[in-house]
């Protein structure tokens, strides 16, 4: 467990030194988000209705829950190269935990979360974003985005095992992605759907860690969107943690 | 435990949906010996070096590595090993030390003692200039030198070698000879795959043939050559249209039939002495003009085109094969 732990520490700190070293993925954490807030804001914001709630303050904890899913996409990017590299080969042959090198990949996750998070959230306020809650929820709030970032990165960790190209983990990822976030409250008011999808948005984790974040931020009615959005974040650990973990120990390099 | 062998397979059989990689390979390799293992792409040899480096279970037979069992005690094993391949698996983003110390760390070592090994071992491998810098502005053998290094970390008793210089130009393929050569003088134990029959000639105490999964001749070098019964003659005509003639006029010199290939006629000789002038004779009273004829020991690439039944280098193709069915399994 010891081992476990250090192990883990180690392939996270691997994990955020070379981030810098790799300008493409930092400015996929950086500007990136800060663009969809951008066009959110100013293109669509207009035409979209949302009833209690200037679109800014609607839209931010949207567009930021939105962002920690494809903060995930560092881990499923850098397994599916760590295996076509061999460096998977290298870890395996060495008297490490098993577990270590998902943990760590899914821990640095959680630190670049917090850069991009917080990037956003600056954006935010400069746009007229503001808190409606105190400084706790507003704490609990992000939080909570960090738990549901990491439970994503495992979802991401299993799906760069998978598939054989970081072109497949984009395509698929993406495919993954976009509907479970545009089919949710992070943009619209689920209200406004035709009623298939509304079924459909109502049952998203999405839809719950979007609704739990505006509740702790904005003081929005809280529903069972808190305690929905914790239990399908441990929901999402507990498949495919050892998904992952299982998919791991057969990866094999070239 | 110290004083068996240090490498034991024994009936290894390993599959890939209805492929056979290893069809029931035994092998033994003492403590200190550098055994090759030797074979066309695609014959299993990454496959059994997987299963050894614990990265891989058998579906039967056993295979111990220090007397440790590869399947049952891996953890054990995995701190007495190491494992360096031909795609040098470094962290690209990462410099020199920067790797070598994330390695040394995960064997367990504190991060000052993980630098001061990763700091000699850059020392050792002529990487000290490179050291602070990410591998991937490093040259190709560069890279192999480091990923070297890094199965070096531990000290480890028993390394394990694949294919350790394919694709580098021939001076970093000289360069890393020497490095491995000075690590079989501490005596370490090395079993190294490759399809370079010069390789195999210039490090390997013992070489195992391996073809289709199967061990197919086990010796030294020289013990592989003496089976193919001594001295080849070969003779380049002055015209191919010669050929049939010339192999006619030389064939009642050997107990096989003599090869062809363009202008060239092969032909295993019972006798060294004699054998020049008598195939001389016989080509001239054929009437077959000759351009040039060399009388020489068998190579080791003679030895593998008689064993397997094709050169070394024609089947690079299946190797690829056997990796993708690898990554599909």
């Amino acid at each position: 467990m010891r081992r476990l732990v250090s192990d883990t520490l180690i392939i996270a700190e691997r994990n955020l030194i070379r981030l810098p070293r790799a300008p493409e993925l930092l400015i996929g954490f950086t500007l990136q988000p800060i663009m969809f807030v951008l066009l959110f804001r100013y293109v669509f914001g207009g035409a979209i209705s949302t009833p209690g709630y200037s679109y800014v303050d609607f839209l931010i904890p949207g567009i930021i829950v939105q962002n920690t899913a494809f903060g995930g996409f560092a881990t499923a990017l850098g397994l599916n190269e760590d295996v076509r590299k061999g460096l998977i080969d290298r870890f395996r042959s060495l008297p490490m935990s098993r577990a270590a090198v998902l943990g760590g990949r899914t821990l640095s996750d959680v630190a670049t979360n917090t850069l991009s998070i917080t990037i956003l959230l600056i954006t935010g306020v400069i746009i007229g974003f503001t808190f409606h809650t105190s400084f706790a929820d507003a704490v609990a709030g992000f939080g909570l985005l960090l738990l549901f970032g990491y439970a994503f990165s495992w979802f991401l960790a299993f799906l760069g095992l998978l598939v054989s190209s970081p072109e497949s983990v984009n395509s698929v990822g993406f495919i993954a992605v976009f509907p479970l976030t545009f089919i949710s409250s992070a943009f619209v008011p689920v209200a406004s759907m035709p009623s298939g999808l509304r079924d459909f948005a109502e049952a998203n984790p999405f839809t719950y860690v979007v609704d739990a974040v505006r509740h702790l931020w904005l003081g929005a009615p809280a529903g069972s969107s808190v305690w929905g959005a914790v239990v399908w974040s441990l929901a999402i650990v507990a498949v495919f943690a050892p998904l992952a973990v299982a998919r791991y120990r057969r990866a094999a390099g070239q | 435990m110290t004083d068996g062998p240090a490498i034991e397979v024994r009936g290894l059989v390993k599959r890939f949906g209805d492929v056979c990689a290893l069809d029931g390979v035994d092998l033994t390799a003492r403590q200190g010996q550098v055994l090759g293992l030797l074979g066309p792409n695609g014959a299993g040899k990454t496959t059994l070096v997987r299963v050894l480096a614990t990265l891989l279970k058998p579906d039967a037979g056993t295979a111990h590595v220090l007397g440790l069992d590869v399947q049952h005690e891996a953890s054990t094993l995995r701190e007495r090993i190491g494992l360096a391949g031909q795609y040098a698996a470094v962290d690209e983003n990462l410099t020199g030390l920067e790797n070598l110390t994330m390695v040394g760390r995960l064997y367990g070592a504190s991060r000052s003692s993980a630098k001061a090994r990763g700091r000699e071992l850059l020392e050792r491998f002529d990487l000290v200039e490179a050291a602070g810098r990410p591998t991937k502005t490093y040259s190709g053998g560069m890279r192999r030198r480091l990923d070297l290094a890094a199965a070096l970390v531990a000290k480890p008793p028993v390394l394990f070698l694949d294919e350790p210089t394919t694709g580098l130009d021939p001076r970093s393929r000289l360069g890393l000879w020497g490095v491995i050569e000075g690590l079989v003088a501490e005596g370490t134990t090395v079993l190294l795959t490759t399809q370079y029959l010069d390789e195999a000639d210039r490090l390997t105490d013992a070489i195992a043939v391996i073809d289709h999964g199967r061990l197919i001749a086990e010796g030294t070098s020289d013990q592989l050559k003496d089976r193919l019964g001594g001295e080849r003659l070969e003779i380049r005509l002055d015209d191919p249209a010669d050929l049939d003639l010339a192999v006619g006029a030389l064939a009642p010199m050997s107990d096989e039939p003599p090869t062809t290939e363009a202008r060239l006629v092969r032909v295993g000789v019972r006798e060294r002495r004699g054998a020049i002038v008598e195939a001389v004779r016989r080509l001239s009273e054929a009437g077959v003009g000759v351009d040039d004829l060399t009388l020489r020991r068998p190579t080791l690439d003679d030895v593998f085109l008689a064993l397997t039944g094709h050169a070394a280098e024609d089947a690079r193709e299946e190797q690829e094969r056997e990796q993708e069915r690898e990554r599909a399994a």
